[in-house]
This record gives C-alpha cells, structure tokens and sequence, in this order.
C-alpha cells in the first residue's frame, strides 16, 4: 500500500515538474529550486521512514509548544514576502513555519483525541481541541496569512468524524449560506423580510406552542443579527483587498481589470484549454503573465490551460483518488491517534484542494494558499510530504499498536 | 455512533471533485468565450504599412515619392547609465528641453516603462546620420523608421495634394473599414483622388505578447501573417518642366494656367496661383504649417483652374457661332451690322462675316447670333420662342463639357453654369422671360460661369475640331500603363467636325491679325487663338487667353487665367504664347515677352 502511495505521489511529483518546468520558463531559476525542494522531500521521506514511529507521537505536544513560540516570534524575525510576514529567511530561502505548523497541529489533536479517558462528548475535552487548533490560528492570523489560517478550520472535518455532534457543522453551514446569501442580495432589508415571512409561515402552519413560538422567535432574531453583523464585517472589518476579493465571487465582472483581474484571467486561462488543451508549453496565458502567480496560487489555470479539461480531470481525479485513499488508510489503523492524524491529513489536503481549485475557477474568493504538491514552494512541498508520509509510516507499523479503543 | 460518518466524509470529497469537473467542463468544453478572451489578450495584431505608390512625370521623372523618417523612442525600463550632458549634446537639446520630453513622454497614452514610446518625433535625415553613430552610448533609446511623402519640386502642389493622419470623420465615412486610426490619407489632389490606388495594401503580422504588452515572437510561426503590398506607382501626363515654367509665370500673380495635350486629354500643366510647397505639408511640420497655408488670405490651398469660376468673357462667342452654325440660323457668311444701341463694342469695324466677328470680338453680332438662335419662332409667344430656343442652346453648349463637372481626375472641381430654361423660371421666381432679359449670355457675360480647366479642354475640343478626352492627371496606372477607363472614352459636341474649321480659322486670325498678334504670335508656328477680358468691376477686369498649336495636328491646348490684369490680349496671351514655346520648342525666343511677364505690371502701359 505505502508502495501504490508513493506511486501516486510520484505521478504528481512528475506532473508537477513538468508544469513548474513550462510556467517558469524563462525563470529557469524557480523550476530548477523546485527540484532541489523535491529532492528535499525524498531527504525527509527517507528520514520519515527511519525515525521511530512513536517518536510522532510522543513529541507531539513538544513540536506543539516548539512551532507556537516559533509562530509567536515571526511577527519579530521574519521577513515581509508578497504583504504576508510568514518567513524566516535562511540564506536566500525562505521556509514558513506556519505550513509546518498544520503537520504539528495534527499530530497534536491526533494525540489529544488519542489519549486515555478522551470523550468528545466532553465539553472540556472539546474546548481543549478547539483551543489546540485556536492558538496557531489566531497567531497565523497575526502574520495577515488569513489563507492558511483558515486551513486549520478544516479539523472540525476531524472532530465530526471522531464524534462531534454534526450541529456545529450545520450551523456553520447554515451560516456560510446566509453569509453569501447577504452578499447576493444588495439590501439587506429583503432578507430580513424573507426571514420574518418565513418565521410568519413556520407559526402559523406548525402547533401554537409558546414554547415553540418562542424558539422560532429567537432563531428568526438570531438570522437577522447575524445578516446584520456580515454586512457590518464584510463592509467595516475586512480590509479592503479581503472586502474585493469576496466581492468579487459574487459578482466576477464588476472590475474585470483591477479587482476581478485575477479571476477573470484565471478563468480566460483555464477556459482558453478547451477539451484537449493548448498542449504542454503551448499556454499563452500563463506563459506570458496574464495570470498572476500563476506558479504558485494560480498553478491551476496552467493545468486548465495546457492540458484541458482532460488534464483537469486526471488532477482532480488523483487528488480525490488521493483522499479517499488516506481515509481508507487512516479508518484502518489500530490506534485512535493514528486514525485521527490520517483524518486530519485527509482534512487539509482536501481543504486545499478544494480552496485552491475553487479559486481558480471561480467559486470561492481568493485565498492564497496553494495547491498540494504542484504550487511552487519548498515549505509547502515538504509539509505536505511530512504529512503524507507519517501516515504511511504510522500504517506500516499498524500491526505493533496495541489495540487502543 | 460515529458509524457513517466515514462515508459522509468520503461523499463530501468525491461531491467537490465532481463540482470542479462539471464547473471546467462549462468554461472549459461549452463557453467559447474565454478562448477568445485569450486571444484577444496575447495575440498583438501588428500592422505592416505598405510604401504608397510613387507618382513621376510623362517622361518619368520623379515628382513624388516615400522618404524615411526617424523617431526616438525609448523603453524607460532599459535606460540605464543616463548621460544627460551628452544626450543634450548629441541631440541638442537644451536641459529644459530634455526635462520637457521626458514629461511628455509620460504623458502619453500608450506609455508603458517597458515598451518603446515615443520621445523625439521625426527627426530629419540629417538628424539621423548625426545621431546615429553615438546611439549606443545611450542604452535604452531606439530609433523606428517609417516613410512619409517627399517632393522632388515645389511645383504642382495642389494638383498633386497631400498625406495626412485621417480624421474621426474620415474614420467613421470609412464603410469599409480599410482604415484605422492613426492611418496616413491623401487628403486633396492626385493623392485622394488615386488613394485606392497608391495606399497599397497593408501586410498584418500576428505576434504573441506578455501581460505588460512585450512582444514574445510570431504567433504559429507566421502562418497567418501576410505581406504588405506597395501601393501601384502612377505616371502623370505633366511634363514636368512646362509646370515649373508655369508657376514661374504666374509667381506674384493670382489665377491659372492649364495645358491639354488635345489628342489624349492628359493634362501637361495645371498651375494654381499663388501656390505653396507640398514639402510644407509633410512629416513633423505639417500641422503647424497647415495652419499658415489655410489661413493664408491669397488661399493658396483653392485649386483655381478646377474651383475658380469665372464668366467666360469674349471666348464663349466661339461657343456661340459653333452653335448658331449647327443650328443653321447663320452660315459663315452671315453678316450683322455692329449696332452698339444694346450693347457696347470696340472701335473699327462694322458689318463683319462670322470670322471676321469671332476675330473683333464684335459683340452686336453675337447678340443678333443669339437672338436668332433663340427666337426661331416655333412659337408665336416670345416667352415660350425663347423657352424652346434656349433649350436647345444649353444642350449644344453643354456638349462642350461646360456647366457641369468634366471629371478630371482630381477632387473639389466645379462645374461652372450654363443657364437652362428652369435656372431662369427659377431666377425670375416663375415670372414670364424672353429674349431681352437674357441676352447678356450672348458674349459670355450674364449668368454663364465657367471654370478654367473646361476653357482649357475647350481649346483642346476646337483643336480637334469636335471632340474631346475628358482632362485627366495620370496617363498611366501602375504596371497595366493605362489610364483610368473612363479617361480614354472621346466625347463628341453635339457641332458637325466641319464647322470647327471657321473657328480655327478665326482664331489663326485673332493671333495673326487680331487681339493677340502683339503677345501670342509665334515666328514658327501657327498659334490658334482667342482672347478674353472678364469685367470684374471695379477691380481691373480678369485677362484671359485660350490657345492651341499648331494650327495642324496640334499638341497643347491652354487656357490662361490671371486675375485683376486687365485685357486678355496682355498677361494671359503672353503667358499661354510662352507655354506653348516652351513645350513645343524647349524655350522662348522672346525673351522680352518672358520680361514683361514676370515684371507683371500688365495695367501701366498702352496697347
């Protein structure tokens, strides 16, 4: 099985060369790194490999408290890159401790949920996890990488899975809808219309309970508060750049040359590959920088551009080959920690994708995080590899876990 | 209790994936439009201009043709090491002068940092193989070469007419949309009139560009660029000396001169005075030095022998008797007493035959011509005699290519007036006219107006005693060597060959015995002639003179126009005598006559 893995990851690890190779094509410099990061990889691949599996385990709240100091001081030692202050700078390359910093977290909730005498129905033990996520969430926020950050929200995937009640997941549903539902709509007033039809409706047609008057009440009220405070958010907190961005996945053509520039030539690029695409090197799009970080964030539109729609689908179709198969890997382990850390991979390869694919094509706002094993970028490489390839370490030792549950 | 939860998990990945398929098979498979959209982003259509045709002479000699320009441009990024001491050395500028071109250039529209703009514009030839050399020392400068129009001569500038960028209005007549903006257009003269012929056809080039609009090599290799076609060249039917000659004539003086080689209809020389140099109207001074030409109050820009009418004067009585022949209401014998009770004449003759009429310039007798022409008595209402009568007068005089355009090969030409039945209902707003309220026409003065080129044509139509090509510039189109189709078809007047005979003896006779045997007589050859003074009161009267020769077989008809000189027998016959020795005889044998003419005090002597 480690075996089929890897084979997966090399087909990546090929195509992506090829697509680092032809984007950064006359920056033979870049491609020519990214080789270096690989090779990297394989270097922590085998080191992954040497290491003794409970080593993960056991320095997990070690690494926890190492990368929180190390996330804590960057505001102080790092350097500015592209408006994010997430680097430390070592000779002329830079790592970024915060895509370190989700592998750790993992191991962390992994632990903690792994641990003797856990109970998600627990409010206590849930409140730690939350916090375990948190922390690292609120000091990524500080550097301004709002991107990554986000990505630790994907581990309530996690939670869910190890028995959380699914109602913090349906709120939170329930929410984005309503979030968006406030941007679509221009006046506010409407909704806040349609939520008391609705309320008038739901009392009128269901038992005159007071009881259940007054719940309904309370709900119809809550919806309203909160369409007040995402339209206060959206216009009052975000900065400007996060209130375009968001702008602009309602409405992608209202500034096609300044604030929807990324999207609209993302989308020209990757609808410009048509079926069978423009062929490898051929994409005149990303070739030629209409697409902005289009090694990095935008590598997507290269695939779309140059390989089509059957190129897309070949990634897609791996990258969810990909997922499901580190859920298969993960439900079969012994330990409820090594399950929980496969899940947690699970989480933030798919929080990934789905962001950045999304992105790209248009239907989520621009988040810049990249996409797993193509993006240009030694620390995102050699996090997701670390990620991958702890799982295979922890299933290949399955067998010599004690039955834990 | 956490079964389920797996499989829900799983159904959410594979659920995305399937939105993202779906999402890029919509933009990708279905909508067209982002591939365009792409296209249209890094496909750069570059235009390739072709050289407009060159125009020469009728022996070949050059008149028009392309000349290089050079403008500086400069990609700012690439500027590296600036010496501004040497650069103002070099390109002698002054500081400011520098500081000025900088700003402007970043002013522009298309100013991108990383693509050539514009920073000096046209500099001269010499300019250039001074700057040349010592380009290199300033990295970042570049020079682009383009062609605009160059003159071998100041004359024939309004014949030939002029390039410029194309106006918004021009732009938007454009029907078939062969232009953009910023194209070069003739916009007067030869140059309009053939510009479909000379503009060529332009070459495209499809290049690939970046996001910042630099270029990144050929699209598919050049598989679907063309190549520019230059514009067909065009042979005029100028000699180009006569012209010179002519302006030279017609210096300090206002009016025209306009020569026909009868046989073809190709004009020799078609002069406009006061003129200007075309080399004014190119390149980098054009617009500054359009504005002087067009505000000029001697309107050097109006094209006098297309545009300036005038009435025809004594000349036009040769018209008449054609007319008044054919019409048989008088043969050459007819005799008519010159009775100066209507109208006045000149002193010593009286009771002449028609040449001998034609040669006095006896104006009684062409109004008894007239008035028998127009009141045969087909009817027995004087007003409905003279309706009928002048019908069929306007029909034979307009067979002579008066009263309406000729269509010479040139834009802007006017057609002059010959009064028809309606012109007068019109002109006496429906009340009754006859005879006696018209008859002024009958020496060409009333209502008749006439432009020179036809009086020039006119002379041609006598030369050939009954027919004419219509006057046209260019002899020769491109490779295929022949006019414009229209140009080799021979209109007939509507005047039996036989008659012309009369006029052309008349006319030997005005030279040899008559008005114009003092200035237009010839030791050599035989001059046909005929002289006219255009009242114009109360400035001095327009001296006009129109001429062929030889008598046999002749090779120039001219007609000459100068304004404000007085009688037709001083500048304009001397002026048209001298033409025709210059183009038949390569120069004057009298010199005192080619004096007396540039002096061009013509009012300040007896004769």
């Amino acid at each position: 099985m480690a075996l089929v893995t890897l084979g997966w990851l090399n087909i990546f690890a090929a195509i992506y060369d090829e697509t680092a190779n032809q984007t950064i094509w006359d920056l033979s410099l870049s491609s020519g790194r990214q080789l270096m990061f690989i090779a990297a990889a394989a270097v922590i691949v085998l080191m992954i490999i040497i290491i003794d599996m409970r080593f993960y385990e056991t320095f997990a709240y070690l690494f926890y408290g190492l990368i929180l100091v190390l996330l804590f001081l960057i505001p102080f030692i790092g350097k500015e890159v592209g408006g994010n202050k997430a680097w430390i700078g070592i000779g002329s390359f830079g790592v970024q401790p915060s895509e370190f910093a989700k592998f750790i977290t993992a191991l962390a909730v992994a632990k903690f949920i792994g641990s003797v005498g856990f109970r998600m129905d627990n409010l206590r033990n849930q409140a730690i996890l939350f916090a375990l996520i948190g922390v690292p969430i609120i000091l990524i926020q500080l550097q301004k990488d709002t991107g990554t950050a986000l990505v630790f929200t994907s581990f309530v995937l996690v939670f869910y899975r190890e028995g959380m009640s699914p109602f913090l997941l349906i709120v939170g549903v329930c929410a984005a809808t309503i979030f968006v539902l406030t941007l679509l709509v221009p006046n506010p007033v409407y909704l806040h219309a349609a939520v008391a039809i609705l309320l008038i409706l739901l009392i009128s047609f269901g038992k005159k309970k007071l009881k259940r008057i007054a719940i309904l009440v309370i709900g119809a009220l809550l919806i309203s508060g909160v369409i007040v405070s995402v339209d206060y958010v959206v216009n009052n907190v975000l900065k400007p750049h996060q209130q375009n961005r968001v702008k602009v996945l309602v409405n992608p053509n209202i500034d096609p040359l300044g604030v929807g520039w990324n999207v609209t030539q993302s989308k020209i690029a990757i609808g410009s590959g048509g079926f069978k695409g423009k062929g490898f090197l051929k994409g005149t799009q990303t070739k030629f920088d209409f697409v902005p970080k289009q090694s990095t964030d935008f590598i997507f539109c290269t695939i779309g551009e140059e390989f089509g729609w059957i190129g897309s689908l070949v990634v897609i179709g791996l990258f969810v080959a990909l997922l499901l198969r580190v859920i298969f890997l993960s439900e079969r382990q012994r330990s409820r920690f090594a399950r929980a850390y496969g899940y947690s991979v699970a989480c933030i390869l798919f929080f990934h994708f789905a962001i950045n694919i999304g992105m790209t094509v248009g239907l989520f706002p621009v988040i810049g995080i990249p996409l797993p094993f193509f993006s240009y970028g030694g620390s995102s490489l050699w996090g997701f590899t670390i990620l991958l390839f702890v799982l295979l370490k922890l299933d290949a030792h399955r067998s010599q876990v004690l039955q834990r549950i | 209790m956490n079964e389920g939860r797996r499989e829900i998990v799983q159904l959410v990945f594979v659920l995305v994936g399937l939105i993202f398929l779906v999402k890029l098979f919509f933009i990708q498979v279905l909508d067209n439009k982002y591939a365009e959209l792409a296209d249209s982003n890094a496909i750069l259509r570059q235009v390739e201009y072709p050289f407009r045709g060159l125009i020469t002479d009728r022996y070949g000699k050059l008149i028009v043709y392309n000349t290089p320009e050079y403008d500086l441009t400069a990609i700012v990024k690439d500027i590296k090491n600036f010496d501004s001491a040497k650069f103002c050395q070099v390109f002698e500028l002054s500081r400011e002068d520098l500081r000025i071109k900088f700003t402007e250039m970043k002013k522009r529209k298309e100013y991108s940092p990383v693509k050539p703009t514009l920073f000096i514009d046209q500099l001269s030839n010499l300019d250039f193989a001074r700057v040349q050399d010592r380009l290199d020392e300033f990295s970042g400068f570049y020079i682009e070469a383009r062609t605009t129009r160059a003159y071998t001569t100041s004359a024939l500038a309004n014949a030939l007419g002029y390039v410029s960028e194309l106006s918004k209005d021009q732009l938007e007549r454009d029907e078939k949309t062969f232009y953009r903006q910023g194209d070069y257009i003739g916009q007067s003269g030869i140059e309009s009139y053939y510009e479909e012929q000379l503009r060529g056809k332009r070459g495209v080039r499809f290049k690939l560009r970046n996001v910042k609009g630099v270029e990144k090599g050929s699209f598919k290799n050049g598989a679907y660029d063309t190549l520019s076609i230059p514009g067909q060249d065009l042979v005029s039917g100028i000699d180009l000396d006569l012209q010179q000659y002519g302006e030279l004539l017609m210096k300090g003086k206002s009016g025209s001169i306009a020569a026909i080689e009868p046989s073809s209809g190709e004009v020799l020389a078609l002069v406009s005075g006061p003129s200007y140099d075309p080399n004014l109207l190119t390149g980098s001074k054009y617009s500054s030095n359009f504005r002087l030409i067009s505000n000029d109050t001697l309107k050097p820009l109006f094209n006098r022998p297309l545009m300036a009418q005038y009435r025809p004067g004594s000349i036009f009585k040769i018209a008449q008797a054609m007319t008044a022949l054919q019409e048989k209401v008088i043969t050459p014998e007819t005799r008519i007493r010159c009775d100066k009770s209507l109208i006045g004449c000149h002193a010593g003759h009286d009771n002449q035959d028609l040449r001998g009429a034609i040669a006095n310039s006896c104006n009684p007798y062409f109004l008894g011509v007239l008035r028998k022409m127009l009141n045969k008595g087909v009817s027995n209402s004087p007003f409905e005699d003279t309706r009928i009568g002048l019908a069929e007068w306007n029909k034979h005089i307009n067979s002579f290519g008066f009263g309406s355009n000729l269509g010479i090969d040139l834009p802007n030409e006017k057609g002059g007036l010959i009064p028809t039945p309606a012109y007068y209902d019109q002109a006496y707003d429906n009340r009754p006219w006859k005879f006696s309220n018209i008859y002024s026409i009958a020496i060409g003065e009333g209502e008749n107006l006439v432009v020179p080129i036809q009086m020039a044509n006119f002379a041609a139509i006598i030369a050939n005693r009954g027919y004419y090509y219509t006057p046209h510039l260019i002899k020769a189109v491109g490779k295929e060597g022949k006019p414009l189709a229209k140009y080799t078809e021979r209109h007939y007047t509507t005047i039996d060959s036989s008659y012309f005979k009369i006029a052309v003896d008349a006319m030997q006779q005005v030279v040899e015995s008559g008005t114009g045997q003092y200035r237009a007589q010839l030791a050599d050859i035989i001059v046909c002639g005929k002289t006219g003074t255009v009242q114009n009161d109360p400035l001095p009267a327009h001296s006009v003179f129109i001429a062929f020769a030889p008598r046999d077989n002749p090779k120039i008809a001219i007609s000459v126009y100068v304004e404000d000189a007085g009688q037709g027998a001083r500048a304009a016959a001397s002026i048209a005598s001298l033409m025709i020795e210059k183009y038949l005889l390569g120069k004057t044998k009298r010199q005192f006559i080619e004096d007396y003419v540039l002096a061009g005090k013509f009012l300040d002597q007896k004769n």
